[in-house]
């Protein structure tokens, strides 16, 4: 492992500096389109997952009416709560990838490159 | 547990059973001794010098995950109860996406090698280290105590071993080979146990998935209907009348019991999070994005292997029956033994068998050097010599702190062999989503949070979670409690999760509001920055 492969020392950023990053309209940017998409995001799947145990809890009756020979709803809404899982976590991946790295590198890239 | 002692059936050969689990452990013994070469730094050995890739990562979190409570305990929920064993595996499966989208990435950007280094960043070091610490040590006891406990059970059905001093026995040996791991390996060595481990118990699964499907012509509804006329024929008192195609079989009934269940739910969909050997993983892979991708293989793989349980579960209900799992030894968790027995002979038997112990031993290896480097990094060198030890005495005192913990996992082990080991992985998940996930969530996004706040929400929520445990049903004052024969229960649920965990969010707000705002806005810029950029964390750009 070369020098220039280790992570810069985060000390060797003033706090002074700190701030003033944290204040940037780039840095300010990224900070909001994170908060907007994964507050929301786990809202709905939070939600989603409380009206289900809220029907497996006390709708028994609704979450074993058979639809298709022995598979119910219950089985269904269950099986849904995989698929949602699966759908969030690849809508987060795309998003992050596009919108969070990006952000982040350009000003990562800018503090490194004032103290080498 | 009396079902233990007793003379029951016994199954395959105990010999191929210990055989096969003997060449698992030479081979990982093997790539552990050839993989950590170099463990000298403290981050060779707390991170394994942050080499993994986010695929071995993730593969290393699901063989974390998946413990032998997940795989036997699951699997055999639903074999005997039906669909509410399925409700566990979809909270445990959700709960990952608290970790993807609100922690993974900010706290890989913001610590070093423990939960405390992202708790206590901004705020007074060491009493919240000492807490966090005191979380940690705590959170991991309690599940190393329940996978030690289940070992009991597990070898009396797989090797046949059954008197207790037999049992004790292995118990220590699994204890032995698991601070040898930990000695020899550090966190390199005890990831790669973790991910030959994820592998061989996914492919199992998966294996005896397929040939459960193929012996219904690929239709599971046949599956579902056999596996409720196996359960309505049953002989066992109480089981031939449940539906075990809707939920209700086991937390059906009365108010008081729906209520636990929904308790039992945010435990499980919010503990995930908040597990510090699940969290110290996100430190062994060199970016966030890393964390990202280690997160999304980690979600595909415990979304497939609940899957498979699903359909292992009813499997074994209709092609073992309810009434050979019950009077087996390990009652509930021999399904998926017995099963793989009725599919695929001693070979098949003897694999599976292997693979639950393999399962034990990785994941309290994974335990031990979690809860041992948050000793000695946080307990022994923050809190006790204020930060003035090296590297290299944190990582010493480090493997002594696993050696007396791999001692006492034993002791407690044999001692808790054959107790209601349910009710200690729910404690744990309780334990972690009440004192651990909302000082993790706060710290990260809450700027004005402080120290009070987060000492009055991690001591609030750990003392109300054990203290509602303690005189809860499961300890005492019922038939299956921990200790039958005293009733000193006042609190009328099993899991204390619906009270604790929104106790100790309220907590953190609390206190935070009531103390004045003295934390120095230029380390909380600090910490907000790094975790979002992850400056100082990762490799610069090459000029």
């Amino acid at each position: 492992m070369s020098e220039t492969d280790l992570p810069i020392r985060p000390e060797a950023i003033s706090g002074e500096r700190y701030l003033e990053v944290q204040a940037s309209p780039e840095f300010q940017e990224l900070r909001t389109r994170l908060r907007r998409f994964v507050f929301p995001m786990t809202a709905v799947f939070l939600v989603w997952y409380a009206v289900y145990v809220l029907l497996g809890a006390f709708a028994t009756g609704f979450m074993g009416t058979k639809v298709w020979g022995d598979i119910n709803v219950g089985l269904i809404i269950g099986l849904g709560q995989f698929l949602s899982t699966f759908l969030i976590t690849g809508l987060y991946v795309r998003f992050a990838n596009r919108e969070l790295d990006p952000r982040a590198a350009a000003i990562r890239t800018q503090l490194e490159s004032e103290i080498r | 547990m009396t079902t233990l002692l007793a003379q029951t059936e016994t199954i395959g050969n105990p010999v191929a059973n210990i055989g096969i689990f003997s060449l698992f452990v030479v081979v990982t013994m093997i790539v552990v001794i050839r993989a950590s070469k170099r463990n000298a730094t403290a981050d060779e050995f707390f991170t394994g010098g942050r080499g993994f890739s986010g695929p071995q990562n993730g593969i290393a979190i699901a063989g974390d995950y998946l413990s032998a409570a997940s795989f036997l305990g699951i699997a055999g929920a639903i074999a005997v109860y039906g669909y509410d064993g399925f409700l566990y595996s979809i909270g445990f499966l959700v709960a990952w996406l608290v970790a993807l989208l609100l922690v993974a990435e900010l706290l890989r950007n913001t610590g070093r090698f423990t939960m405390a280094d992202v708790l206590s960043f901004r705020l007074k070091q060491r009493p919240v280290r000492l807490a966090a610490a005191t979380n940690t040590l705590t959170v991991s006891l309690f599940y190393l105590l329940a996978q030690m406990a289940g070992a009991g059970g597990l070898v009396a059905l797989l090797l046949d071993i059954n008197s207790r001093t037999g049992q004790s026995v292995v118990i220590a040996v699994v204890g032995v080979l698991m601070i040898v791991y930990v000695l020899v390996g550090g966190m390199k060595g005890t990831t790669w146990v973790q991910i030959i481990k994820a592998v061989l118990l996914i492919a199992g699964a998966g294996f005896m998935t397929v040939m459960v499907l193929a012996k219904f012509g690929m239709n599971f509804s046949e599956i579902l209907g056999s596996a409720q006329s196996a359960i309505s024929g049953s002989t066992t008192t109480g089981v031939a009348g449940r539906d075990v195609l809707a939920p209700g079989a086991q937390y059906g009934g009365s108010l008081t019991s729906q209520i636990n269940f929904i308790s039992l739910a945010i435990a499980l969909v919010l503990g995930t999070a908040g597990l510090p050997h699940v969290l110290m993983r996100f430190y062994t892979v060199p970016t966030a994005k890393e964390a990202r991708r280690s997160v999304v293989w980690a979600i595909a793989l415990i979304g497939a292997f609940y899957l498979f349980t699903l359909v292992l579960g009813y499997g074994a209900a209709a092609l073992v029956g309810p009434d050979r799992i019950l009077g087996a030894a390990g009652g509930v968790n021999s399904a998926a033994p017995l099963l793989a027995f009725e599919l695929g002979g001693v070979v098949l038997l003897g694999v599976i068998s292997a693979v639950a112990f393999a399962t034990i031993l990785a994941v309290v290896a994974g335990l031990t050097i979690t809860a041992s480097a948050s000793f000695a990094h946080d307990i022994y060198a923050s809190v006790m010599k204020s930060h003035k030890v090296t590297e290299a005495e944190q990582v010493r005192v480090s493997r002594i702190t696993a050696v007396v913990l791999g001692v006492l996992a034993i002791g407690l082990g044999i001692l808790a062999n054959g107790q209601n080991i349910a009710f200690l992985v729910a404690l744990a998940f309780a334990v972690a989503a009440a004192a651990n996930l909302p000082t993790i969530i706060y710290s990260l996004y809450w700027r004005r949070f402080n120290t009070r706040g987060a000492l009055w929400s991690m001591y609030g929520g750990l003392i109300s979670t054990i203290v509602l445990i303690v005189f809860s049903p499961a300890v005492s004052g019922s038939k299956t409690a921990m200790i039958p024969g005293a009733d000193f229960a006042w609190f009328p649920l099993a899991n204390p999760g619906i009270v604790s965990i929104p106790l100790a969010f309220i907590l953190g707000i609390v206190g935070t509001l009531t103390s004045p705002d003295d934390e120095d806005p230029k380390v909380a810029a600090e910490m907000e920055v790094r975790s979002l950029t992850g400056i100082g964390a990762e490799k610069a750009v090459a000029h």
